[in-house]
């Protein structure tokens, strides 16, 4: 028992040093920095995929890749960025922010947390290791429908479903892990409608992860039976359905949509409140708005799926439900423009991602009205208009949203202000380069070209290349973004503990860096 | 003590890690062993072997140390709260799963068997198998047979005279009872009759035994003398992967019962306030949400 008791009084401790402090951690600040760098690995191995895509897109006909190719690296782009790269950056963002905010000492369950870390690595290693197994890494695309995922899948489909099982574990548990620390560990006096937005944008996305997961867990292991154990749960021969997995899989799918944008709802009202130098517009309507979206997340997953074959009532449902959505996300639009609206504007790095979010989401979210109306995505259906709008929600929306956290919240992490003008060449970059990327592919998306396809029509040819070149503009930017953080980490300018003029929250309060157990005793929040 | 009893954060640990690397040797081994099904002498089983048993004892040393913690008094009631929330959350989260087992069931039985059959909005799809009828319990396959074994007979309600005969009737008076005798438990804890809360546990544990034992037994029938298997088709693959998930359940939450009473009968844990008594109290409730979920399947899957 007495090792026990010597471990009590830890908090005066600083970092462990060499390997073991990132093995055995137990600190919300060292597995937030794991969780950022890994997705970041993640982001570059999923783009180099991306270009990988793009490059064979350059022109009509095939050239770089093989057809088998091109389709496992659709699959496992979708997979890393989903998985890989959005996902655990946001996880990253709120370990290292969420306890600050609520003036927590760290996550409520520390070693749970290492864990959910550390099934990541492994779980993406077992993913990117299919790639060298025979018949190839999956390549059905990040949605999987059977039969293709299936009857037709390549025997690696058995790591792919057994990786997520364990991804969907991770996800799980980090998600308990922030719901029980804003539900437990806010400092006195801060009630609920007293928190951050983005805790609240977490504390309502850590709700629908647990919600979904497991729907996704029991979607792949009755793949795994299908496939493995004779069951027919996709299979029409034995009386199931494939369009059930679609089902099945978008009742996870559409609701894992707003994970990956809730908690970036969270940090864009923060930014434009703190550079506005003005109190976020109807904080209140924001909260219910966001609570609004994930309740709409549960009914309107079968608007992927107007052209599989549903009956009347179930498109028009699916349709209306659909559209009520833009209600809540347009009175977010509105708080964040009203928050602007006679502020005292400067712009900052993030600032300038942040008002580009608001801009390139607000076109993603039009294209996705578009989409929604049942007879005109008959047309669109599985055209590159459906790629440019998940990708302007998904790049400009959710990593935009990182990018601006990052620059906003590294001077308080690490104690250096970066370089301002570097960071707002690599917005000026990322900006021209994702609109160059994605924006043809509207244009030809409505004249008709089909999405994960390696070859195309001629008439396709002119915005695919305008589409490549903006592509790997994008792509190499994000070097000059990698180059920033490394520079900033290493050194530069000190930061103040209020880093920025204006900026609200209990995070500015402490030192820049924060020492690494903040908050050991709760502050009190009036 | 001052107004605000300290949090505590435990040190660096190695349980963590441990667990993730067993879990990676664990699915490792499961997928490889999955995929060499039909190679009798594949070595991936010890892979999955491994990685069973490095992650079983993982998670023994790590909930010991929990335990030898909360024994040093480390654990405040804002720490034991966290434990709170954290089962609630870790139970809705696995109430989320079998729903999407549940879903699946009420999409096929609604919907596409139907279709299948001719009946319905999309009741095109019988140009598929123009000679199948959609029924339920369904003792078919669209395809007749071809790709699948037809069962003769299901585990449905057998009418009046052979109830006394029908498992899943026993399987449910021996789970709602468990479900009574753990809440006993709970009360005797409470009143600090710890004699008796030993031996209502201990029925309980018995209880959850004897379950697994007839459930085994069903599917020995159903294997044997029903013909009903995984590859019975849509009926065959609702009815097993719904019970079998609830019976995997079940050992679960009888392995969580069996370790509070060794814990309790062998190293005399467990006193009546709430504080200390919280690791029985999550066990008793997944216990309780294992019991709902057969309910469910009671109604949906046996007799509906």
């Amino acid at each position: 028992m007495s090792a026990v008791i010597e471990s009590h009084d830890d908090h005066h401790h600083g970092p462990a040093k060499g390997l073991t402090r990132w093995l055995f951690t137990t600190n919300h600040k060292d597995i937030g920095t794991l969780y950022l760098w890994f997705s970041f690995a993640m982001f570059l191995i999923g783009g180099a995929m991306a270009l990988v895509i793009r490059a064979e897109l350059f022109q009509p006909g095939m050239q770089i890749v093989e057809p088998e190719f091109y389709n496992q690296m659709l699959t496992l782009h979708g997979l890393i960025m989903v998985f890989g790269a959005v996902m655990p950056a946001f996880v990253g963002l709120a370990n290292w922010l969420v306890p600050m905010m609520v003036g927590a000492p760290d996550m409520a369950l520390p070693r749970m947390n290492n864990l959910s870390f550390w099934i990541l690595p492994f779980a993406f290693f077992m993913m990117l290791s299919s790639l060298f197994m025979e018949g190839g890494a999956p390549n059905f695309g990040w949605t999987f429908y059977a039969p293709l995922s299936t009857t037709y899948a390549p025997p690696s489909v058995t790591f792919f479903i057994f990786s997520v099982h364990i991804l969907g574990a991770s996800s799980i548990m980090g998600a308990i892990n922030v719901i029980v620390t804003i539900m437990n560990m806010r400092a006195p006096g801060m009630t609920l409608m007293k928190m951050p937005l983005f805790v609240w944008s977490w504390l309502i996305t850590a709700y629908l992860l647990i919600a979904v997961m497991p729907v996704l867990a029991g979607a792949v292991t009755m793949m795994l039976m299908d496939i493995h154990f004779g069951t027919s749960f996709f299979n029409a021969a034995g009386g199931g359905d494939p369009v059930l997995f679609q089902h099945i899989f978008w009742f996870f799918g559409h609701p894992e949509v707003y994970i990956m944008i809730l908690p970036a709802f969270g940090i864009v009202s923060h930014i434009i409140s703190t550079f506005s130098r003005k109190e976020l517009f109807g904080y209140s309507s924001m909260v219910w708005a966001m609570v609004s979206i994930a309740i709409l997340s549960f009914v309107v997953w079968a608007h992927h799926m107007f052209t599989v074959g549903m009956p009347l009532a179930a498109e028009l449902f699916f349709m209306w439900a659909t559209m009520l959505i833009a209600v809540p996300t347009g009175v977010k639009v509105f708080n964040w423009v009203a928050t602007m609206f006679r502020g005292s504007i400067t712009y900052e790095t993030p600032m300038l991602f942040a008002i580009a979010f608001v801009v390139l989401f607000t076109i993603g979210g039009f294209s996705g009205l578009m989409l929604a109306i049942t007879p005109a995505d008959f047309q669109y259906h599985d055209t590159y208009f459906v790629v440019a709008h998940f990708h302007y929600v998904l790049v400009p929306g959710a990593i935009f949203s990182i990018m601006a956290a990052v620059y906003y919240w590294l001077p308080k992490w690490c104690g250096n202000m970066y370089d301002e003008r570097l960071g707002r060449l690599h917005f000026w970059l990322s900006f021209i380069g994702v609109n160059v990327t994605f924006f043809p592919q509207h244009f030809i998306g409505l004249a008709g070209m089909p999405r994960r396809i390696p070859d195309y029509a001629l008439q396709f040819a002119d915005w695919n290349m305008v589409s490549t070149v903006g592509a790997f503009l994008f792509g190499a930017s994000q070097i000059l973004f990698l180059f920033i953080v490394v520079r900033t980490v290493m050194g530069g300018k000190k930061a103040t503990p209020e880093v920025w003029e204006g900026a609200q929250g209990l995070e500015w309060t402490v030192d820049s860096p924060p020492p690494y157990h903040t908050f050991s005793t709760p502050p009190e929040v009036k | 003590m001052s107004t605000y009893e300290k949090y505590y954060v435990p040190e660096q640990s190695r349980f963590p890690i441990y667990a993730a690397t067993s879990l990676f040797i664990l699915v490792m081994g499961a997928a490889s062993t999955i995929n060499a099904l039909g190679q009798p002498d594949s070595m991936a089983k010890y892979i999955l072997y491994a990685g069973l048993a490095s992650f079983g004892a993982t998670l023994f040393f790590w909930f010991r140390k929990v335990v030898q913690e909360h024994l040093a008094g480390l654990d405040s009631a804002q720490l034991n709260q966290s434990f709170v929330y954290g089962m609630a959350w870790f139970i809705f989260s696995e109430v989320m799963f079998f729903a999407a087992f549940f879903g699946a069931l009420f999409y096929v039985r609604t919907f596409s068997v139907p279709w299948l059959g001719g009946e319905g909005e999309k009741g095109l799809a019988n140009m598929l198998w123009e000679n199948f009828q959609s029924t339920w319990p369904l003792l078919t396959t669209p395809d007749l047979g071809a790709a699948y074994t037809v069962p003769e007979k299901s585990m449905a309600f057998p009418g009046w005279d052979k109830i006394l005969t029908w498992l899943p009737l026993w399987n449910t008076v021996v789970l709602l009872s468990s479900s009574v005798t753990v809440h006993m438990a709970h009360i005797n804890l409470k009143a600090a009759n710890k004699n008796k809360f030993n031996i209502w546990l201990g029925v309980t544990v018995s209880l959850a035994i004897f379950f697994v034992f007839l459930q085994a037994l069903e599917y020995y029938e159903a294997y044997e003398h029903y013909g009903l298997t995984l590859n019975s088709g849509i009926y065959g693959s609702t009815f097993f992967m719904l019970t079998g998930f609830h019976g995997f359940h079940v050992m679960m939450g009888g392995l969580m019962l069996s370790v509070m009473l060794i814990r309790s009968v062998f190293y005399n844990h467990f006193k009546p306030d709430p504080h200390e008594h919280f690791g029985f109290e999550a066990a008793s409730w997944y216990w309780h949400f294992v019991d709902v979920v057969w309910v469910m399947l009671f109604m949906f899957v046996y007799i509906l």
